[in-house]
């Protein structure tokens, strides 16, 4: 084969193997003994608590916007009561788990590449290992449980402050009645949607996080090693994003619909 | 049943005086084309001292790492306290780390923690040790290195010579019988160097480790070689010149590309006529 191919197939098909390699341990250290049940509880704080303020921003901004332009296009149609409808199915289905996502890759998915990948570079994962401890089970367990678990909680609190966004909007900018909003925001929903909603942050929790440790635990060259990492871990965490919510949409929809 | 009885069998032979605790026999490793080690074999003897030189990315570190199980050779075997490690999983390798110690360049202390979480990390999170005792261990042996009074700082308000005493005692505190020293001194003013040597000879003569030296720095390597640690009469712990039997318990490896030309005491070593080793010394 041509060499300047070979080379960065090869490179891929390594990251591909090393990545699966991880996610198995990962799952291995999940189900089996040692716990790191300090980590564990630490990482829920800064992944789910230390991401509430961004979450609650991006989704209250998100739903005001979306009200507002959703509002101008359904007056052509003289449906502005049911704005509220557009805008509870669009944040639960779509913009709440992906947004909440993006807003995790920026802030956590950096912030572990850049903690492992510094680790890596400073010799501490090595002796982490000559200690006697598994850094996937002492790391990585505990961000994945953490970005698992978090992410669809931190979505429904998205989900449900865009609507609030939505209903100020509605309400005084659009001008329509609190009780015809709240109605038609439930009118809209159906249990398939809110299914939908709710699965999807789990695997998107788990691209971030397993993406992010693994560009972290993978972090060779110094200083400039870990800012590569780091942007490295923000744009592929952010297409997984994208490309993960279109495929898990397929398939729910084959499923629920 | 087999394996029961071999595993005793090395652990008697471990127990005697003599006893070889690390051995290489014809260890060699390369990543890609790069060969780091070509042909590698030597025995560290249970309490003696191993000091490994070499310029920069002779491979000194690689040997050490391979002796952890962080890094796994190509060919040839390596024995550890019994254990034949070249061959063992990752899984495999934890109780054999249970008995070595290593001390990384520029320590590899964990940012996150302050000194007594470092020091007592073994014991606090992969011992069933009780927490009490497991402080009471921490605070031993940063007496021990002279540093009781920094066990609540974080690392990074250490200086260099702090920050690898630190590591030293994090590296001790689970009383490993084996210790591996990587460039331990690079980088450290000469008299905090030496404070570190004293804390690698008190190890060696008062705790009876065994250890591996690596480095580059030839006046500590000579200093580790020459020096004992006694205690007076006065309970305090003195280093003195080492007496010539003493003396012969410390061996120089030098590593050249891969390769180990040269073995011998430090009366052997500064007698050489390699022009390499000339060079090396001059």
């Amino acid at each position: 084969m041509l060499p300047f191919i070979e080379k960065p197939l090869k490179n891929a098909a390594l990251e591909v193997q090393e990545y699966v390699r991880m996610v198995a341990a990962t799952f291995h250290g999940i189900f089996t003994r040692p716990r790191y049940r300090y980590d564990i509880v630490q990482q829920f704080d800064v992944i789910g608590v230390g991401s509430l303020t961004v979450v609650i921003l991006t989704g209250f901004f998100t739903g005001a916007a979306l009200c507002s332009q959703s509002g101008l296009t359904l007056d052509a149609f003289g449906a502005r009561p049911i704005v509220g409808r557009l805008v509870s199915a669009s944040m639960i289905k779509e913009l709440g788990p992906v947004l909440t996502a993006l807003m995790l890759t920026g802030r956590i998915g950096s912030g572990i590449a850049a903690e492992l990948g510094s680790m890596v570079v400073t010799d501490q994962i090595n002796a982490l290992r000559a200690l006697g401890t598994d850094p996937i089970r002492k790391l990585v367990v505990p961000r994945v449980l953490a970005g698992v678990l978090m992410a669809p909680v931190l979505t429904i609190i998205s989900d449900f402050v865009g609507i609030v966004g939505g209903w100020i909007v509605a309400r005084f900018q659009l001008q329509v009645a609190s009780g015809v909003y709240w109605s038609s925001v439930t009118y809209g929903l159906y249990t398939q949607d809110l299914w939908m909603g709710l699965i999807k942050p789990f695997v998107l929790g788990f691209a971030i996080v397993t993406i992010a440790c693994h560009v972290g635990l993978r972090t060779s060259g110094g200083t400039q090693g870990v800012g590569e990492a780091t942007t490295v871990s923000v744009v592929a965490g952010s297409v997984a994003v994208i490309a993960a919510d279109f495929f898990v949409t397929q398939v729910l929809i084959v499923l629920l619909y | 049943m087999a394996q029961a009885i071999e595993q005793q069998t090395a652990t008697e032979i471990l127990n005697e005086t003599g006893a070889p605790v690390i051995v290489f026999d014809r260890v060699k490793l390369a990543f890609d084309e790069k060969v780091v080690l070509r042909d590698i074999s030597f025995t560290l003897i249970k309490g003696h001292t191993k000091i490994i030189l070499g310029a920069s990315g002779s491979g000194k570190s690689t040997i050490l790492k391979i002796i952890t199980g962080l890094l796994r050779s190509d060919e040839g075997v390596v024995w550890v306290n019994g254990s034949r490690v070249d061959q063992l999983s990752e899984l495999e390798m934890m109780p054999v780390r249970a008995d070595l110690g290593m001390i990384f360049q520029e320590g590899a202390l964990f940012d996150s923690l302050t000194v007594r979480e470092n020091v007592g990390y073994k014991l606090f999170e992969e011992s069933d040790m009780p927490m009490d005792q497991a402080n009471r261990r921490v605070e031993e042996v940063l007496g021990w290195i002279g540093l009781a009074e920094y066990i609540d700082r974080m690392p990074s308000e250490l200086s260099g010579g702090q920050r690898r005493r630190v590591a030293i005692a994090r590296a001790m505190a689970f009383k490993p019988r084996i210790l591996l020293y990587d460039e331990a001194t690079t980088g450290l003013d000469p008299i905090t160097a030496t404070t570190v040597d004293e804390e690698i000879i008190k190890l060696r003569d008062l705790e009876h480790v065994s250890s591996i030296v690596v480095t580059h720095q030839l006046r500590d390597a000579f200093y580790v070689a020459t020096h004992m640690a006694v205690v007076g009469q006065d309970g305090k712990v003195k280093i003195v010149p080492a007496t010539p039997a003493k003396e012969r318990e410390a061996e120089f490896i030098m590593v050249r590309d891969g390769l180990i030309c040269f073995e011998g005491d430090a009366d052997a070593l500064r007698n050489s006529r390699d022009p390499y080793i000339q060079t090396f010394l001059s």
